[in-house]
């Protein structure tokens, strides 16, 4: 019998971060990433772990500060909405220093919008949402295979740079089942000798905090944050490039539109277009180097997106406006047809910029 | 035959993709086809995704007016009731996953029993991550009797991997679905077989069952 599984892509999430040593999870239902916290409730309890359906999206966020203090691998799913509610808890989390994960399985915003896939919370997720300088290292899945194996690679990257990692995929990604292999699931083990375990009278107190009323020590403790920022950025970017070689045209996109944008990509390539992609794993740190290389023999760049433009301005930041970058996009849950990226690729072949 | 064949499993076993083409098949022999979709707990994946196929089919789709339009309102219309009683139907009803989607059927199981003309039919796919052994399928099994009311008559073994699944991926989940047929005591109803694989299954194994329309996402 093959080793492998046909999984929905929330389930894949939920059983790497089990395989991944996470016993804790508190979660709050919203289409749709529901089968997330449905998983865990049936698996959580045959495991020895804790399965919590906290009383809002805010109890479980701050659950999953309570846990992460304790040194412990915890995480929290929700759908956009929800991760708004969530954003205070995350500032504190980033405020705290303490790994956490997290999965953002978009829908269609802003508001309550609607249930069908979004990628419109890109902001939200790579620039903040809730207040203060931080980041989160943010990871885009573009398979279910990935939503697997990015699940144990954010549970190790938020232990190694004590931060948050956020999986953001989107409805579809969550919805869509495919065969996933788990078989190779490898996970780092990373000390954690600042968490709350108890004193046991043998060593001074561990302090869990976000508060600091003096300015000087709060400035040194932004400053000393974003030094291990610069170590993510330094490190950990991943990509995927696809038929750059000889690419005159950059397709850059991510999740679900990545791999609508591949078909389209496909068939220019039979029109004898010379188009490729770059597609982001991680949107923090977003790939800027392998983005300004491109531009140096790339003339137009195209942006696929679920959202109204919004990593759009990352690529442009990364090339430094060098060459034009068109935006290719659909929104309110609706996905760009291959189609319409095609006729995309087709315009900017012609010249057209805009 | 039975006048009324009611599909149950597991979340994302492939109960909706197997009821569709159940519909279309008894459709072939019989004269009013209805499907009705019971499914209260899942908004994506429903029978109402296959409207184009069952009307030009001439197959009955009754859901909630909401199945598909992305109001996420687990309510059932008056209209389910109708090829239930009227015995003149031939009825496919599409249960939700888990016990969860169960319940629904609760309401009916006693006119559906007193009738008596139905097959009770527990899907199963052994490559689902929660019903990998023919034990997690039992329990999964008895969890779905227990909601409803009404016991198993047969299994329909709907192992699959998607797309790439080969002959083999299905021939090898026989042990399990034996192991099922005889924990749970029942017959093995059918086994599904997608299209491309339907020549070669059709000589390997006797209750192939064809399934000729598949919806895809991307």
């Amino acid at each position: 019998m093959s080793e492998k599984v046909l999984m929905k892509g929330n389930e894949a999430i939920a059983e790497a971060a089990i395989l991944a040593g996470c016993r804790h999870y508190f979660g709050y239902p919203i289409t749709p990433q529901t089968e997330i916290a449905a998983y865990m409730a049936k698996k959580m309890p045959k495991i020895g772990g804790c399965f919590l359906q906290a009383e809002s999206e805010i109890a479980a966020i701050n659950m999953v500060y309570g846990v992460a203090g304790a040194g412990k691998r915890v995480m929290t799913s929700s759908s956009s909405p929800g991760i708004s509610l969530k954003s205070e808890g995350l500032s504190y989390l980033a405020g705290s220093d303490l790994p956490a994960f997290v999965v953002n399985v978009q829908r269609g915003g802003p508001g309550l919008g609607g249930i069908q896939p979004s990628q419109s919370d890109y902001f939200q997720a790579t620039k903040g949402g809730g207040h203060g300088d931080y980041k989160m290292i943010v990871l885009a899945p573009a398979s279910v295979q990935e939503m697997a194996s990015l699940t144990v690679k954010g549970f190790d990257l938020a232990d190694k740079y004590r931060m948050t990692a956020m999986i953001l995929a989107d409805g579809t990604m969550g919805q869509m089942m495919e065969p996933v292999s788990l078989s190779e699931v490898e996970t780092e083990t990373y000390d954690k000798p600042w968490a709350v375990t108890g004193t046991k009278m043998q060593r001074p107190h561990n302090i869990v905090n976000s508060l600091s009323l003096v300015p000087e020590e709060l400035e040194q403790l932004n400053f000393a944050r974003y030094e291990r920022y610069k170590q993510v950025e330094a490190n950990e970017v991943m990509y995927e490039e696809y038929l750059m070689d000889d690419a005159e045209i950059c397709v850059v996109a991510f999740g679900i539109s990545a791999r609508v944008s591949k078909n389209a990509i496909n068939e220019a390539r039979k029109a004898g277009i010379k188009v490729g992609m770059i597609r982001p794993i991680t949107l923090w740190p977003f790939p800027k180097d392998a983005l300004f290389a491109a531009a140096q023999k790339v003339h137009t760049f195209i942006s696929v997106e679920m959202n109204m433009g919004q990593m759009i301005e990352d690529i442009e930041l990364a090339i430094r406006c060098t060459k034009p970058v068109v935006l290719c996009n659909r929104v309110g849950g609706m996905i760009p047809s291959p189609q319409e990226v095609l006729a995309a690729i087709q315009n900017a072949d012609k010249g057209g910029n805009a | 035959m039975k006048r009324i064949a009611i599909f149950c499993g597991h979340y994302g076993s492939g109960k909706t993709n197997i009821a569709v083409n159940y519909a279309l098949a008894r459709k072939q022999a019989a004269e009013k086809v209805a499907i009705l979709d019971l499914d209260i707990v899942n908004p994506y994946f429903r029978t109402k995704d296959s409207q184009t196929e069952l009307d030009a089919a001439g197959v009955e789709l009754i859901c909630s007016d909401y199945a598909g339009s992305n109001l996420d309102i687990p309510a059932l219309p008056a209209a389910m009731q109708r090829p239930i009683a009227d015995r003149t139907y031939t009825c496919v009803i599409d249960v939700g996953g888990d016990d969860q989607g169960a319940v629904a059927l609760g309401r009916f199981a006693d006119q559906i029993k007193e009738e008596g003309d139905y097959a009770m039919l527990f899907v199963v796919n052994f490559y689902r991550p929660l019903t990998r052994t023919a034990q997690e399928a039992f329990e999964v099994l008895r969890e779905i009797e227990n909601a409803c009311g009404i016991r198993f008559t047969g299994i329909v073994n709907n192992s699959n991997l998607g797309p790439e699944t080969t002959a083999e991926d299905v021939l090898c989940t026989g042990v399990k679905t034996e192991k099922l047929c005889e924990l749970s005591n029942l017959p093995l109803e059918m086994t599904t077989v997608a299209a491309p694989l339907l020549g070669e299954m059709q000589k390997k194994l006797r209750q192939v069952f064809p399934l000729s329309l598949q919806k895809q996402i991307i």
